[in-house]
């Protein structure tokens, strides 16, 4: 009798562990992933830090373009560049000649057009993250990531068209708004221009 | 450049000091195994605002008072 009450008991016990067992190893993992992450704990967003990050990247831009460049990122919110290539933006491409530029926004694909004409040609989405994301985050700053369009156009749009992800006009960038943005531009331009005049012509 | 910072100063120095030049150097290799790209904002005989790219510390022209570091462009949301 004992014996056969022992027998069973070991059983029992045996099929107890076989039913505990992954149990125990799952909360032994949950354990320990609350464990790792807590160590590893990325700061959450902070709008003021963003903010003071902006802020620092609005006066680099400023510090590298133009006048002209940065009171079209100031009033406007982009910038444009010329394209440098002799065909345009792609290989194989043939425009007679005719000037080509890029709008550069925050964190949006760069858009090639036609100043000419206002025709769309292509939109070229692009990122520079980082990796490591200090503060759980790979994007940088509005006014960095225009910055690093701004001077990887300049230093060697080859290689920026060729790393980005071409696209035809309207996958990201709503046409329309930017045929508005040009508008913008033109009369942006317009009133500069006026203003200069106005400040070059004599006093009388 | 670096999410959530903005411009951040990594390294200051005089290449003209063996030391500061070496640590300059020591820097520049370093930001580039990370991946980071490193550019030069210029300025043209005409007045341009230019920049240019740079793999190698010795590519830096001389009278530059900085080297800006981002991270590699990749091709975004397809």
């Amino acid at each position: 009798m004992t014996v056969a009450l022992v027998a069973t008991a070991i059983v029992v016990l045996a099929l107890l562990g076989e039913l505990l067992m992954p149990w125990a190893d799952r909360q032994l993992d949950a354990r320990r992933n609350r464990k790792r992450a807590a160590g590893e704990r990325i700061p959450g967003y902070d709008p003021g830090r963003e903010r003071r990050a902006e802020q620092k990247a609005r006066e680099l831009l400023r510090s590298c373009v133009n006048d002209e460049e940065w009171a079209m990122y100031r009033d406007l919110g982009f910038l444009r560049v010329w394209g440098g290539r002799a065909g345009g933006p792609e290989a194989g491409q043939d425009f007679g000649g005719a000037p080509y530029a890029y709008l550069i926004y925050p964190h949006k694909p760069i858009v090639a057009y036609l100043p000419q004409t206002r025709q769309l040609l292509n939109e070229y989405c692009v990122e520079f993250p980082d990796e490591t994301r200090p503060y759980g985050s790979a994007r940088l700053p509005d006014s960095d990531d225009v910055l690093a369009k701004w001077m990887a156009l300049k230093a060697d749009e080859t290689r920026l068209i060729s790393a980005a992800n071409m696209h035809l006009p309207g996958r990201q960038v709503d046409p329309k708004q930017v045929a508005r943005d040009l508008w913008r531009l033109s009369q942006w331009e317009r009133e500069r221009l006026a203003l200069e005049r106005r400040q070059a012509a004599p006093k009388t | 450049m670096r999410p959530g910072y903005g411009e951040q100063v990594i390294a200051e120095g005089d290449v003209e000091v063996a030391e500061e030049h070496e640590a300059l150097v020591t820097e520049f290799r370093r930001q580039l195994d990370a991946g980071m790209w490193a550019a030069v904002p210029t300025v043209s005989r005409a007045g341009r605002r230019e920049a240019q790219m740079v793999q190698a510390f010795d590519q830096i022209p001389r009278d530059t008072d900085r080297v800006i570091f981002f991270p590699r462009a990749a091709g975004g949301a397809r």
